[in-house]
């Protein structure tokens, strides 16, 4: 067994574009996929997530770099010779061919005999909760219902990888919840890594034990979800996975991972973490998520507190979500509603004065991209 | 107002207008009637004709006399008609086949070409419409006859010495129809193979099926109902074709178009034409019927 179930070494894909330039579609990837891992690669999209997929499918190959499945060179192995499998977005069954005909054709072209076949059909459909559906062709099915089946069909095989390519995108929301949990439980129960593409951020966060965001065919950050959200390595990423505020600046002071950095249209300095290395003079962003900001009446603590105003606020339950205008720059507050009152005051009201406090440790300071 | 008292009115005062305005048998029928008028003009009627003329007798001067005959039908059980129609069921099958072996790849070739190819290659399955069929058909007699076009080349390439004698021969008649009807059957084909998305062939590949394997179980079942329409739409005017044995068959090749053709216009005997026709239609109805049900037809496939 390999030391990775997936592994990319530098790898690179070009496709001609019609106009006849070349573009890497992937560039440069190089990632390490352990056994048994719930792993998403998220993107918008043309980030290249879905190249990369279909390149350890064995679709594309690579242009540079080397793919290797459970420690093998993969080079240019057809698909049909590869230890991995495919839930495609768009379901992709074989419309001529009934729920038990779709399930058993990976078995069928294995040549596994009938009796096994019919065992382990049976196995596959009672995973997804299809049993007794047997006879039923994909049109008869519900978009969950193919979905299923896809799984199913995939899952028999008892690949080493699934790779799944937004498998959940058609679904409508609270299917689509449903399934990702279903999904993780499933990945746990069988213990087969998943490889799993989406441009849902929260999908990503949901399920998976690590998440590589890409953009432009690159690796912007790899990492467990808490890691990607509260420890951005850069100003993309923090704006891509939740909401952020950013500040523009200038790096005044560094003393340990602590940076002091001038915001010029504050004229202030503020405390916060450096992400990266960064030195005196450096140009950066600073990011702090509008749920971590508090919102005061009276300044309490001297330390990187401002004064603001409310531009608007909107009450969605859980949260009201206040926009303010702190010298020119607009913040915006996401405060939890921990107090139940009628009171308009409590929720914020348009050119109402307030303290927000900046904490030092929600201060991340990123290079500006 | 209550039911009773429509119907009790619409008794009274029957008017045409109304019953338009109530039934919505009557709207739909009224809808549809312009189809229904077209069928009953242009096949109905006809067919009728054609029956009614196939009981007829033939007077001495080739005139139809309204006098009921049913020789016209016991004549075609005649071995020498036997043969015929079974010469062109044969000749009939072997379009079609020769239509699918070639017609399959090219028009897998056009599904599968970049976008905007495609249309172009499907223009030039079309750019030989625009020249009459007779006119084409001479082309070929110009390419086939004795020292021809084709003759001349194989003699030129020294592959063959003498003239190999195509023309006026049933492999001339076959070239002749193959030729005719190959557009019919790749415009189908092309159309069920291009709605084959190509994640389809990517999975089975997925699962593990090499190419040949994924066209086996994929490509080939989901391209049945282009088949099955290419087949109807070669075979059945094939089986009826009588200018290609005529122009290219020489004497030797008949076919049961050809007997109808001449029974309408050299013999002077409607009714033993007519009495031809609805068997050459009976014959091509039940064979397309059990192909169609036997090639699996199934609920899947229409949608």
């Amino acid at each position: 067994m390999g030391e990775f179930a997936v592994e990319l070494r530098d790898v690179v894909k070009k496709f001609i574009t019609p106009e006849g330039s070349e573009l890497a579609a992937v560039n440069h990837v190089t990632m390490q996929i352990r056994h048994g891992e719930f792993f998403s690669m998220l993107g918008s999209s043309g980030c290249g997530k879905t190249t990369t997929l279909r390149m350890i499918a064995g679709f594309e190959w690579p242009t540079e770099g080397e793919i290797y499945i459970d420690g093998v060179a993969m080079g240019h192995t057809p698909p049909y010779q590869r230890t991995v499998n495919t839930v495609f977005q768009s379901y992709a069954l074989f419309q001529h061919m009934n729920v038990f005909q779709n399930v058993a054709f990976g078995l069928e072209m294995e040549g596994v005999s009938k009796d096994e076949t019919k065992k382990r059909v049976g196995r596959a459909l009672e995973m997804v909760q299809l049993t007794g559906m047997d006879r039923r062709f994909p049109k008869q099915l519900s978009g969950g219902q193919q979905q299923r089946v896809a799984l199913a069909r995939a899952l028999v095989k008892t690949p080493k990888v699934l790779l799944l390519d937004e498998p959940l995108g058609a679904l409508d929301l609270k299917l689509r919840k449903e399934m990702q949990l279903e999904l993780k439980a499933l990945q746990q129960e069988l213990g087969i890594t998943f490889i799993y593409v989406t441009h849902d951020q929260e999908e990503a966060l949901t399920m998976s034990d690590r998440i590589a965001v890409m953009s432009l065919g690159r690796v912007l950050q790899m990492g467990p979800a808490v890691e990607i959200y509260e420890r951005p390595t850069s100003r993309f990423v923090a704006d891509f996975i939740g909401e952020s505020n950013f500040l523009e600046g200038k790096v005044k002071s560094v003393s340990g991972d602590q940076a002091v950095v001038v915001i010029p249209a504050w004229n202030e300095d503020l405390t916060g973490i450096a992400m990266t290395q960064v030195k005196v003079g450096d140009d950066v962003a600073v990011s702090i998520r509008p749920e971590k900001i508090r919102l005061t009446e009276d300044a309490r603590i001297k330390e990187n507190c401002i004064e603001g105003s409310v531009v608007s606020s909107t009450y969605i339950g859980s949260d009201t979500h206040v926009y303010l205008d702190v010298r020119g720059q607009r913040v915006k507050v996401w405060e939890q509603n921990r107090i139940s009152t009628l009171d308009p005051r409590a929720y914020y009201q348009k050119g109402q004065k307030v303290w927000l406090s900046l904490m030092m440790e929600n201060t991340l300071v990123l290079p500006r991209d | 107002m209550t039911t009773a008292q429509a119907t009790e009115k619409s008794v009274k005062k029957f008017s045409l207008l109304k019953v338009f305005r109530e039934s919505r048998v009557a709207q739909g029928l009224l809808l549809i009637s312009p189809a229904n008028i077209y069928l009953f003009l242009f096949m109905i009627l006809p067919l009728i004709l054609v029956t009614v003329l196939s009981f007829l007798s033939r007077g001495t001067y080739g005139d139809v006399v309204f006098q009921f005959n049913i020789t016209n039908y016991t004549r075609l059980f005649d071995p020498l008609y036997g043969k015929i129609f079974i010469y062109s069921l044969e000749v009939g099958l072997a379009t079609t086949v020769l239509s699918i072996l070639i017609g399959y790849p090219l028009a897998y070739y056009i599904a599968r070409a970049p976008a905007r190819q495609r249309s172009l290659l499907l223009f030039l399955i079309l750019v030989p419409f625009w020249t009459n069929f007779i006119i084409r058909i001479y082309a070929w007699i110009m390419i086939l006859r004795a020292g021809g076009l084709l003759d001349a080349f194989l003699e030129w390439a020294h592959i063959t010495q003498h003239s190999l004698n195509l023309l006026y021969s049933p492999t001339a008649v076959l070239i002749g129809m193959v030729y005719e009807f190959l557009p019919f059957m790749v415009l189908p084909l092309y159309t069920s193979l291009e709605k084959i998305e190509n994640s389809i062939l990517e999975a089975a590949a997925d699962l593990g099926a090499p190419p040949w394997r994924v066209f086996l179980r994929v490509t080939l079942p989901l391209s049945v109902p282009g088949m099955i329409a290419g087949t109807i739409l070669v075979f059945i005017p094939a089986m009826g074709m009588f200018v290609i044995p005529d122009l290219m068959g020489g004497a030797k090749t008949i076919l049961i178009g050809n007997v109808i053709r001449n029974q309408f216009l050299t013999a002077r005997d409607w009714p033993f034409g007519a009495a031809s026709s609805m068997i050459l239609m009976l014959l091509t109805m039940v064979f397309t019927l059990y192909y169609t049900r036997k090639a699996g037809f199934g609920e899947e496939l229409l949608v």
